[in-house]
C-alpha cells in the first residue's frame, strides 16, 4: 500500500511539524507533533484532503506541558490521523477548531473545564461538566482539593 | 390502655354489613403509612436500573404498596439510587424539602451510602447523609432488586415501631 500524499505534504507545507516515531505509535494511526500556531491551518488543510470527521479531542497534563490531541478521520477513505500539540503550561492558549468542526464545541469546553486550556475563537467557552462556581481545574496534576461541606 | 398495640385488629362483634374493631391510633396510622409508601425516584447512575427493574412486573413493588411518583408533592419516600455529585446535591436537598411529612429516605448502593468507588473523587458527595437524613442504607454495587425490597421491608418495620407520642417526624395530634 502506497503512502498517502498528505503524510509527506503536511511536513513540507507546515514547517515545525514532526512525524511521531513509528515505535511510539501503538494504535497504527499516523501521528504528528504540530506547533500550536499552525493547528488551525493544519486542520483546515486536512479537511480539504478529506478528513471531515473529528473523532476525538482531548487534553493531557504532562506536568511541564499540556498536550492537546486531535483524532481526525475521513469518512470516505476510512483513513485516520492523529495530531498532537504541546502548549505552554503557564499560558495554555490554543486556536479553537470549532469553526471547522462544530463537533469540537463541547470537547473543547470539556478540556477547558477540567484542564483550563483556553481555546481562542470558541463561541461559548464556559464550564460544561462542573458547576459554574467551581474553583480550579481538577484534572491538572497540581490540583489540590479543598474540603467542602460534602466531604 | 396499651392493648392491641402490636397485633392486627380483629372483629369483636359482627354487624350487618361489617363489624366493630378496636385498635390503637398508633397501629392504624403506622399500618397505613407502611403499606402505602409512594416513592419519588431519584435515579442517578446504574443503581437506577435496578430500581426500575424492582418497580417492573417481575419484582413488582406494587404488592408492597410502593408505587413510583413523578413529583415530590405526592411522595412519602425517596430512593436515592446512584452517585450523588456535588452539582446535583442542592437539587436533591430541594426535592427532599418539597416532600410532605412524614418522609423517609432509602439510600441505595455504595455510591449514595458512602461515595463508594468514587470516595476520593473531587466531585462526588461522600454519602447522601451529608445532605439529607437517611432511614435505610441498602448495600451493594448495585444492589439487586431483592436487596432493595429487603430495604423497603426494613423501612416498613421501622415505620411500624413509630409512635405518635414524642415523634418529631409527624406530630399530628399536637
Amino acid at each position: 500500500m502506497t503512502e498517502p500524499r498528505y503524510l509527506n505534504d503536511i511536513k513540507g507545507k507546515f514547517p515545525g511539524t514532526e512525524a511521531v516515531l513509528p515505535e511510539k505509535i501503538k494504535d497504527g494511526i499516523p501521528a504528528f507533533d504540530c506547533p500550536p500556531s499552525l493547528i488551525l491551518d493544519i486542520v483546515k488543510y486536512l479537511k480539504a484532503e478529506g478528513f471531515n470527521y473529528l473523532m476525538n479531542l482531548c487534553a493531557t497534563d504532562y506536568k511541564d506541558t499540556f498536550e492537546v490531541i486531535y483524532h481526525l478521520s475521513a469518512l470516505e477513505s476510512k483513513a485516520k490521523i492523529t495530531l498532537k500539540v504541546k502548549i505552554n503550561r503557564e499560558k495554555p492558549e490554543l486556536a479553537s477548531i470549532t469553526p471547522l468542526h462544530p463537533g469540537a464545541n463541547w470537547q473543547e469546553r470539556e478540556a477547558f473545564d477540567l484542564l483550563g486550556v483556553v481555546f481562542t475563537g470558541h463561541p461559548n467557552l464556559t464550564r460544561i461538566l462542573l458547576s459554574c462556581d467551581w474553583e480550579g481545574y481538577p484534572l491538572r496534576k497540581d490540583y489540590s482539593r479543598k474540603p467542602d461541606q460534602y466531604d | 390502655m396499651g392493648i392491641l398495640l402490636d397485633e392486627a385488629p380483629y372483629i369483636l362483634e359482627k354487624m350487618p354489613g361489617g363489624g366493630i374493631i378496636i385498635t390503637s391510633a398508633d397501629w392504624l396510622i403506622n399500618w397505613s403509612r407502611a403499606n402505602s409508601l409512594w416513592p419519588l425516584t431519584f435515579g442517578l447512575a446504574c443503581c437506577a436500573f435496578e430500581m426500575i427493574s424492582t418497580n417492573m412486573s417481575k419484582y413488582d413493588l406494587d404488592r408492597f404498596g410502593v408505587f413510583p411518583r413523578p413529583t415530590p408533592r405526592q411522595a412519602d419516600l425517596i430512593f436515592v439510587a446512584g452517585t450523588l455529585t456535588k452539582k446535583i446535591a442542592p437539587k436533591l436537598k430541594k426535592l427532599y424539602d418539597q416532600m410532605g411529612e412524614p418522609k423517609y429516605v432509602i439510600s441505595m448502593g455504595s455510591c449514595s451510602n458512602t461515595g463508594g468507588p468514587f470516595y476520593d473523587s473531587y466531585s462526588v458527595v461522600k454519602g447522601v447523609d451529608k445532605v439529607i437524613p437517611v432511614d435505610v442504607y441498602v448495600a451493594g454495587c448495585p444492589p439487586r432488586p431483592e436487596n432493595l425490597i429487603e430495604g423497603i421491608l426494613k423501612l416498613q418495620e421501622k415505620i411500624k415501631k413509630d409512635t405518635i407520642k414524642n415523634n418529631d417526624r409527624a406530630q399530628i395530634f399536637k
